[in-house]
């Protein structure tokens, strides 16, 4: 058994009044590929923006690829992480976001190179290279000029897909990558993810409402409600026999909306 | 009969002075506010505050009375300008304070996505802020920027007050001697035009420049 590149330990987090996770701990283990279910306002984008220093955590500990993601040791002590600790934290986790968020100032391939170039000092034409490939991996190299607002949603999620590859991070984070697309776009970003989930061994986040999806891809299923994991399990257990009342409720509403399982 | 070219002659060379006041002063006010308006989005509050200070104090007093304290009460604290430099740190000063908010309100308003996608990209915030914000928020800036170029130029006039032969000085001067209001006065009124709509443009000129290829899209 190797050790979890992941371990949430205890972590709370807070928007004024409203606590949004309240003691939360889950680990994920290297190459590992999770599907984050759950009604929205469970906390399960919360957890991936907590991943990405998107947002900071009220209380609690939080573990990546060995070392604390929030604090640093300086004498001995925990202390908060500074700026350039989140910056060392950060090479290991890239993330996809809902609504893509291109640069659309920038063509394709310079979204793609732009922070390799500016991160690691890789020289353009390095960068140009692996960016290219990439893009050939998502099946968009013929767009490699092609300016954002040119795109479909769904080559835009590709094309960010492959923006986050090229930091070759340690974890993927996916947040509802699929939810802002028309619905005949989904499959073309699904497939693009289920290729790298077959060819890589990175580790993957997934937040999703697209329940078949996360039966094939995921490794294991965890059911969030009000900030707490429900159940979690393999994907066969969690959808087809799941044991706790809510998870039951949840997928029939999920199922009565017309999403597939 | 008047020989007008001679008084013409006059007036032009006040609108050189005007002229140069404009570029000079409006090349200050755009340094100034950059500095400014990104100060005011520091995560420093010591940079934030003055920022602010300097945006409050140029915004809420009056252009002349910021000319003469440049003028004539700075040379008491061992500070004697030129009319012509005094005219522009005026002139730079007071236009840039407005010209700040414009900076701080275009890159507020490139979002929290864009935010975000740096950070998840682990770009520093200086560089985010290099290749990503400005060059999203500076096309935003420009429509404004251009009224703020346009009142600096119509601003020049006040300095004829601390004695700079600008365009508006001359007219008096010419109006003085020849006893003439209309001819010097429809000049000047057909010069300020003139070079107002040259800003306008060459401000035209840069938006086109600047956004293309962003065709007003957010992605």
């Amino acid at each position: 058994m190797s050790e979890p590149i992941i371990r949430i330990d205890n972590i709370v987090k807070r928007y004024g009044p409203l606590t949004v996770l309240d003691g939360l701990s889950m680990e994920v283990l290297p190459g590992e590929k999770l599907a984050l279910i759950g009604p929205s306002g469970s906390g399960k984008t919360t957890i991936l923006r907590i991943l990405m220093t998107l947002e900071t955590i009220s209380d609690g500990f939080i573990q990546v690829d060995g070392e604390q993601l929030y604090h640093m040791k300086k004498a001995g002590s925990l202390i908060a992480a500074d700026e350039r600790h989140l910056h060392k934290m950060r090479e290991k986790i890239g993330m996809v976001f809902q609504h893509f968020n291109l640069f659309p100032h920038k063509c394709v391939l310079d979204n793609v190179t732009l922070a390799p170039m500016l991160t690691k000092g890789i020289a353009r034409a390095a960068a140009e290279k692996r960016a290219m490939e990439l893009l050939d991996m998502v099946g968009l190299a013929d767009k490699a000029k092609s300016m954002p607002a040119q795109l479909s949603g769904g080559q835009k999620q590709r094309v960010a897909i492959a923006r986050a590859l090229a930091l070759s991070p340690k974890i993927m984070l996916f947040d509802e990558v699929t939810s802002a697309l028309d619905p005949e776009l989904v499959e073309e970003v699904l497939n693009v993810m289920r290729k790298l989930a077959a060819e890589t061994d990175m580790t993957m986040l997934l937040v999703t409402h697209e329940m078949g999806f996360a039966h094939d891809f995921a490794d294991r299923v965890l059911f969030f409600d009000r900030g707490k994991i429900v159940e979690e399990g393999k994907p066969a257990d969690i959808f087809r026999h799941p044991k706790q009342e809510r998870t039951q409720t949840f997928l029939r509403k999920i199922i009565a909306a017309g999403h597939r399982v | 009969m008047i020989d007008w070219s001679g008084y013409i002659g006059l007036i032009l060379e006040g609108a050189w002075v005007t002229v140069q006041l404009t570029l000079m002063g409006s090349a200050l006010a755009v340094v100034v506010a950059f500095a400014a308006g990104l100060g005011r989005v520091s995560r420093f509050t010591a940079v934030r505050a003055l920022a602010t200070t300097y945006i409050e104090f140029f915004r809420g007093t009056s252009i002349f009375v910021q000319l003469f304290w440049v003028y004539f009460v700075l040379p008491f604290a061992g500070i004697t300008l030129t009319p012509l430099q005094a005219g522009v740190l005026a002139l730079g000063l007071n236009v840039g304070a407005y010209g700040a908010e414009v900076v701080r309100g275009a890159v507020k308003a490139i979002g929290r996505e864009q935010r975000e996608a740096c950070i998840a990209l682990n770009l520093s915030r200086y560089q985010a802020m290099r290749h990503i914000i400005l060059p999203q928020a500076l096309p935003l800036m420009l429509p404004t920027f251009g009224n703020n170029a346009i009142e600096l130029l119509k601003g020049t006039a006040v300095v004829s007050l601390i004695s700079l032969t600008d365009m508006t000085f001359q007219a008096q001067v010419v109006r003085a001697q020849t006893g003439s209001t209309l001819i010097p006065f429809a000049t000047i009124l057909v010069l300020y035009f003139v070079m107002a709509w040259v800003i306008s443009l060459g401000m035209r000129w840069l938006e086109r420049r600047v956004s293309r290829g962003l065709d007003g899209v957010r992605v």
